[in-house]
């Protein structure tokens, strides 16, 4: 049964669903899918913990590998390593908080339940999945259930916002199967464990009269860039992101922002840098740029919102800058931080969307100008949305500000102006994030509506207890991260500079390091 | 001494005296009495057949000097045009019989068009591919107009007849030409002549015959007629039409660029590259405006040809093996939505306007599900096998260096996403109306259900059909 750890962890929800659909539809089982759904995924988290426990962070390789033959040559590999194992964790974490978070549903709970779970095989398979097309697969799969999550269970303008989230990042994915294809073609396999070794051609080649310095390395990096930036998302195709987030019911909008965001960097971390090394020298810099203007730019349309979740979604793609920019920054710092940062965000947006979802629960509005003063009424409430603002803005001994920190440094080290420009973000988060608290929560209790709100009952304390115990946790000792990705995101960066290095053989790459 | 030449084409014989002996059955016990009994017969008799061929048999055989051929890709054509045709006879019972079609002429017109249609595939000359061809055009053309009462199925079948008489003129012109420069209209005796560099005339011939084929296929711009018909046909004939008739011209097509044009593969591969990419933006732009469920499958077909084009232009192994794939599960993606295509009803009558689907989820939540997956799977989003399929073509065609098609036919299936997704939309999104009744007979149930499980399931080892389409392209591709 050890052999199959990762098959186990990632297929336990998909049966649990299989399971469920054999339920009737009558109220009795409507209820039992509910605590189904939280037995499967209470389940898969202690599976994964197993998974935790045999991991060995020393080894920077692939571990816990299962191989066998599937079609077309493909082959069903999974595994782990120090960089994929934190994201499998971080979403058997939080999906039991994100199953607890919809016990209120009342519309169609046994299709809910098992979307959400389709939801969690589909995303944990994208972390373990160690063959392209497999990849791809588990990648482009979670389309379906957030797609129907969205558009059935959504707000006024759910379709509007499920086309758009759907076509969007079918539009980014496909380039990036075309690059697959042609990835296979040219190395002969879809191993991704052997591809990390190949190295792609990055001869200058000729299409139709343009030079292309880099070659097939970088069309290949501008396919997956296409994919992975859209999923992250970075400035300029970020708005869907918006419309998905406030039209997603509160537990759709919690998987999107703390785990299918993380795919985008996983992808970049996993294929852009270390497949297509020289790619990623000769584009990072215009990533480097449009990551600050992501942090910027959108740090100031968040302060102009008017909505609560439009505010934090906003503030994601701003945070997920800060992502980018560590990873292209390529160095340890860099990298270490990225990763860091997005596991933080995870259990920092999760919880805001998980905040707003509470109150919206309550008063069935977003608007910001309908609350104030919620403080008399609900001081538990105001403790936690206090803590979680203030790690959103990175305030140190939240996990919120080692991320930042970490991206800041690495990216000042390779470009001092990017980095400079960067660090205004973590001013301009502190200001709208501070200012929403305090004209939600702070503030003379007026409205007439709000005289009668009730604090937070025992199943939303039991929610948010996990999220607040992570945060500060990770906060104050960093290392339980930074100790597992080390080595992993050590040998990813020593192959990146090798690679560099051949490229560009009167460049001295140890420079900036 | 014939002995040998008739046990190639036995299927053929026995399939033939079967629909006679039918025929002259079918009149002697008076009107249609018989037709539902025999409907049930040609299925199974189509099932022993594809069973018979599938499993014995090997090797390649030449019949009558070489104008039919049997080898392990005729095989493949032969079975996976049984087996949907049979499957298509099946869940359309209850629907004839309801609608008063079920007339003895209809299985014994299919039987016909299929005969024709193993006549094509299996051809090895140009008249025997020409005779099978009008064959399964003559019998199709009759079947289209099978509801006579009706001014919208006439009008289909007589549309499809002035049409198709328009491409059999093309494909017989362009035979002609093949047979003035070549000498001959045995393929193997063509392959000889045109053996790396052809003749100009030849190339005409070519140019012409592919213009033929792509009103056969259906691929634009010479797909005119597919709406049209595809929505005036009475529904089983259209999902007929959706399916074999497909696979049939599909494999002819790769039959006669091989087989007689294998030495000429640059010069095939431009014009087939062309018809795949007009046909799969045409197919998923034009889709966009349809309101109905029928048309909507029609430009959605052309879209498919395209794609499956893009796999034949590749010209080498791996593009027919992956044609082949992409064929046998289009073909079943087509039963599992005229399956549910059949059985909208409201009031007792049959309506196919796609906003009738409204709110269909939360009355019959299994059959949504299964429609939503087969139009997930239409779409091409992995993991259902409609994804496979387009990965298959993908492959061949970046792997012939036609990269730029592979570019262009991803982002045509982003924009036929949408039309897909509307559907679903329907479904689970729509607010409470009135929409069909939702009931269902078994066999369509069977053939929706099944299907969908086919597509989900297949995602594991794809029901090891790779490996026939394999041995079916190594035939083919020299």
């Amino acid at each position: 049964m050890f052999d199959n750890l990762l098959s186990l962890v990632t297929f336990l929800p998909a049966v649990a669903a299989l399971f469920m659909a054999v339920l009737g539809n009558d109220p009795a089982s409507q209820r039992n899918a509910k605590w189904l759904a939280l037995a499967a995924t209470t389940a898969t988290f202690l599976v994964s913990i197993a998974i935790l426990v045999q991991f060995d962070p020393s080894n920077p390789g692939f571990q816990l590998v299962e191989d066998s033959e599937w079609m077309f040559g493909l082959h069903y590999k999974l595994g782990v390593d120090g960089i994929s194992v934190l994201f499998v964790m971080l979403t058997t974490f939080l999906m039991p908080i994100v199953i607890l978070s919809c016990w209120e549903v009342t519309h169609r709970v046994k299709e809910y339940m098992m979307a959400f779970l389709l939801l969690e095989t589909l995303m944990i398979g994208v972390f373990v999945a160690l063959d392209l097309v497999l990849f791809y697969l588990f990648f482009e799969g979670g389309l379906i259930p957030m797609f129907l999550i969205i558009g059935i269970w959504g707000g006024k303008d759910r379709i509007y916002a499920s086309f758009k989230f759907f076509l969007y990042t079918f539009l980014g994915s496909v380039l990036m199967l075309v690059a697959m294809v042609t990835m296979y073609v040219d190395a002969g396999t879809t191993d991704i464990e052997q591809l990390l070794t190949h190295s792609f051609s990055a001869g200058t080649m000729e299409i139709m009269g343009f030079q292309v310095v880099g070659g097939l390395q970088v069309l290949l990096w501008l396919a997956f860039f296409a994919s992975f930036a859209v999923k992250m998302p970075m400035w300029p195709v970020h708005t869907w992101l918006p419309d998905a987030h406030v039209q997603a019911p509160t537990a759709g909008s919690v998987v999107l922002a703390a785990i299918l965001l993380k795919m985008g960097g996983y992808g970049f971390l996993r294929f852009s840098l270390p497949m297509f090394p020289v790619g990623s020298e000769i584009l990072g810099p215009l990533v480097l740029w449009m990551s600050v203007i992501a942090i910027i730019y959108t740090s100031l349309v968040a302060m102009m919102q008017e909505d609560m979740k439009k505010l934090i979604a906003y503030s994601s793609v701003a945070h997920m800058g800060y992502v980018t920019m560590g990873i292209f920054a390529a160095n340890q710092q860099g990298i270490d931080g990225a990763i860091f940062q997005m596991l933080s965000h995870g259990f920092v947006s999760g919880a805001l969307f998980l905040c707003v979802g509470v109150i919206y629960d309550r008063m069935h509005t977003r608007d910001i100008d309908a609350y104030g003063g919620l403080v008399v009424r609900m001081p538990a409430y105001a403790l936690v949305f206090m803590l979680f603002t203030m790690a959103n803005v990175g305030l140190p001994g939240t996990s919120g500000f080692v991320g930042e920190f970490l991206t800041l440094i690495g990216v000042f080290r390779e470009n001092t102006w990017v980095g400079v420009l960067a660090a205004t973000g973590v001013i301009l988060s502190a200001g709208y994030a501070l200012w929403l608290y305090r004209r939600v929560v702070f503030g003379d209790l007026i409205k007439e509506s709000l005289k009668t709100i009730s604090d937070m009952t025992a199943r939303e304390r039991l929610i948010f207890a996990p999220l607040i115990v992570m945060t500060l946790l990770l906060g104050v000792y960093p290392s339980l991260v930074t100790d597992a990705i080390g080595p992993s995101v050590e040998a990813l960066i020593s192959h990146y500079d090798v690679a560099v290095a051949d490229f560009m053989p009167g460049t001295d790459v140890a420079e900036s390091h | 001494m014939i002995g040998p030449d008739l046990s190639v084409v036995s299927p053929e014989i026995l399939l033939a005296i079967f629909a006679m002996a039918g025929l002259v059955g079918a009149v002697y016990t008076g009107k249609d009495g018989l037709a539902r009994p025999l409907t049930w017969a040609t299925a199974v008799l189509f099932v022993v057949i594809a069973a018979y061929i599938g499993l014995t048999g090997g090797g390649t055989r030449m019949a009558f000097g070489g104008i039919l051929v049997d080898d392990a890709f005729a095989r493949f054509a032969k079975v996976a045009i049984l087996l949907s045709a049979a499957a298509i006879l099946v869940i359309g019972l209850d629907f004839m019989v309801r609608s008063d079609l079920m007339k003895f002429e209809y299985p014994m017109l299919v039987v016909l068009a299929v005969i024709g249609m193993m006549i094509m595939v299996s051809a090895g000359d140009l008249m025997t591919l020409y005779m099978g061809l009008e064959l399964q055009s003559l019998a199709l053309y009759v079947v289209a107009a099978f509801r006579r009462d009706s001014v919208r199925s006439t009008e289909a079948g007589l549309k499809y007849f002035v049409l198709g008489a328009l491409s059999s003129g093309l494909l017989l012109y362009g035979a002609s030409l093949t047979y003035g420069y070549a000498g001959t209209t045995q393929f193997s005796g063509i392959i000889a002549a045109a053996d790396g560099d052809a003749p100009l005339g030849l190339l005409f011939g070519l140019a012409f015959m592919c213009a033929g084929f792509a009103f056969k296929v259906s691929a634009a711009p010479f797909h005119m007629w597919t709406p049209d018909v595809y929505e005036g046909a009475p529904t089983p004939i259209t999902a007929f039409f959706a399916t074999a008739p497909k696979i049939a011209a599909m494999a002819l097509f790769a039959r006669v660029v091989h087989d007689a044009f294998g030495g000429v593969v640059g010069d095939w591969q431009q014009i087939l590259a062309f018809l795949a990419v007009v046909s799969m933006f045409l197919g998923a732009i034009a889709a966009i405006g349809q309101r109905d469920f029928k048309r909507l499958m029609a430009y959605s077909s052309i879209t498919h040809m395209g794609f499956a084009l893009m796999g034949l232009a590749a010209g080498t192994e791996q593009g027919v093996e992956a044609m082949l794939i992409y064929m046998a599960i289009y073909v079943v993606m087509n039963i599992g939505t005229f399956a549910f295509i059949l059985t909208m009803e409201k009031d007792g009558r049959h309506i196919t306007r796609i906003d009738m689907l409204n709110n269909f989820a939360a009355k019959e939540p299994v059959k949504a599900l299964a429609l939503l997956l087969l139009m997930f799977s239409l779409a091409g989003v992995p993991p259902l096998l409609g994804f496979f399929g387009k990965y298959a073509v993908l492959l061949a065609a970046v792997d012939a260096g036609l990269g730029w098609l592979a570019i262009a036919g991803v982002i045509a299936s982003v924009i036929g996403a949408f039309y897909y997704l509307r559907i679903v939309y329907f479904m689970y999104f729509g607010e409470e109306k009135d929409g069909i009744d939702g009931r269902m007979t078994t066999l369509p149930w069977l053939g929706l259900v099944v299907s969908a499980a086919i597509l989900l399931l297949g995602v594991i080892n794809l029901f090891g059909i790779e490996g026939f389409a394999e041995a079916a392209a190594a035939t083919l591709v020299r």
